[in-house]
């Protein structure tokens, strides 16, 4: 499992950031990216998703590999 | 009197007291019936009630643009108000806006890179012992009393002391910031002479404050920030520093004031919600996002910058569109049992702070605030209730909260 975030869309609400610190980090202005290469541990799986549901400006997508 | 409202769909009146107490009945009907309001009260508005049309409203900022964000205008104030017209002095003083909740791009794209940094979760976590401290000694003050104002006498005491600080103001100032922010966002919005004088206040406030500052720039306050940074390599313009200084005072306040309130009148009324909270802390972060869906206080305006239509609502250069958030965040076609406060709720996209590029910039700040301020209640008030349910008064309009909210515990 991958996860991707959307620059283009994300306004830094910092929802992903603080549920899932381990996935996703954000710069000064609180735009996320995920950590290294996106790749999902899986137990973070299920928080991956939950970040997805969460961002009010749906901006982050996961792909299974 | 104002005249009784004939349908909620159609004549709307966001300033009306039952609106104000309990308005979630109401945005129901209206997303049931008619999701787009409209009303010819207030100098006209729309309402948008559904989340996916607030959704896509607030991201239309070709159509919907910020340089009015209050719904209620006044060009001149009444003749026969008690009112002094004020001078071209003051008029020009605060004709700078509140950057940049105020503005659309270009301006909004480099005044938001500006005010971010200060505000991120990081810069304002250096704020969060002071508030901690701020928080435990106002309840250590009232605490031996058993009673209390939990609007007066602690949520309303909070965030103009922590402004204040981020400020570089003495905390002394606390009473004459909410008088003033009061009057141009909350009783202001219905009386122009109010807002008008108000608006003085602050920027006439805030200018001298500029100007002693730009004397004496210390290392870590918002203003020193604002006044030594650049702009494609040029200091920021001192009206811009003004404006913005004015939207974190104005903004900064009378909306996490509301909030925490909010916060305190439900828990007040759930002890199975407080119970959970003191039983697992590790719920907060969660609890803090659905308390901020079930009870957003803020409602901002958009202006139709051109003629436009919205799911069939033809809507003309000029209207005024208020974005409904508090109501998309109850709609039951995103979040299930929306009435209903679940504190460990998975699935929360709310949109209390808004979506799109006009993202509360202080919603770190709110954050941390709201978390501090229930710990540290909960920590020496576990048990409360409203001494007088009936007779709390709410705050509404364009920011939702308890004003009046007396509540006892067993001292």
């Amino acid at each position: 499992m991958k996860v991707t975030v959307d620059s283009t869309k994300c306004q830094g609400h910092n929802r992903c950031y603080a549920m899932a610190p381990g996935l996703f980090k954000v710069d000064e202005f609180g735009y996320a990216t995920p950590r290294g290469d996106g790749t999902v541990p899986p137990d973070l799986k299920e928080k991956a998703r939950l970040a997805v549901e969460n961002c009010p400006e749906r901006a982050i997508e996961v792909t299974e590999d | 009197m104002a005249e009784p409202i004939k349908d909620w769909t159609t004549d709307y009146d966001i300033f009306d007291a039952g609106y104000k107490k309990n308005p979630f009945p109401i945005w129901d009907e209206i997303r049931g019936k008619c999701p787009v309001a409209h009303t010819e009260r207030w100098g006209g508005s729309f309402m948008p009630t559904r989340y996916e049309d607030l959704f896509n409203i607030a991201r239309d900022i070709q159509h919907f643009s910020s340089r009015n964000v209050l719904v209620t205008d006044f060009e001149a104030p009444p003749e026969d108000a008690d009112y002094v017209a004020p001078t071209d002095e003051d008029l020009a003083q605060y004709n700078v806006g509140a950057p940049p909740i105020t503005s659309d791009p270009p301006v909004h794209t480099w005044a938001r890179k500006l005010l971010l940094p200060p505000f991120s979760v990081t810069a304002v976590a250096k704020w969060e012992q002071e508030t901690r401290e701020l928080c435990a000694s106002l309840v250590d003050g009232f605490l031996a009393n058993g009673t209390a104002d939990g609007a007066a006498d602690y949520a309303q005491q909070i965030p103009p002391r922590v402004i204040a600080s981020m400020l570089g103001i003495p905390s002394s100032m606390a009473a004459e910031f909410t008088e003033w922010v009061r009057g141009f966002l909350e009783l202001g919005l219905t009386d122009p002479v109010v807002r008008q004088q108000s608006a003085i206040n602050i920027f006439g406030y805030l200018n001298q404050t500029i100007q002693e500052r730009k004397a004496n720039l210390r290392e870590d306050d918002l203003i020193s920030y604002l006044l030594t940074s650049e702009v494609d390599g040029e200091p920021v313009p001192e009206g811009h520093v003004l404006g913005t200084c004015f939207l974190i005072l104005v903004a900064g306040i009378d909306t996490t004031w509301s909030s925490i309130g909010s916060a305190i009148w439900h828990l007040a009324q759930h002890p199975e919600d407080r119970a959970r909270l003191i039983a697992e802390p590790d719920l907060m972060m969660s609890a803090v996002e659905e308390l901020l869906r079930a009870y957003s206080p803020v409602t901002m305006a958009r202006y139709v910058a051109e003629d436009t239509e919205y799911a069939g609502c033809p809507m003309s250069e000029g209207s005024k569109v208020l974005m409904n958030f508090p109501a998309a965040n109850r709609d039951p076609a995103v979040f299930e049992n929306p009435d209903q406060v679940i504190l460990d709720r998975a699935k929360n996209p709310h949109i209390a702070f808004g979506v799109g590029i006009h993202r509360c910039a202080g919603s770190n700040l709110a954050r941390m605030e709201m978390k501090v301020s229930i710990e540290e209640w909960l920590k020496r008030i576990p048990d409360f209730k409203l001494s007088d349910p009936d007779n709390v008064t709410w705050a509404g309009g364009q920011v939702r909260g308890p004003r009046k909210m007396p509540v006892s515990w067993p001292s």
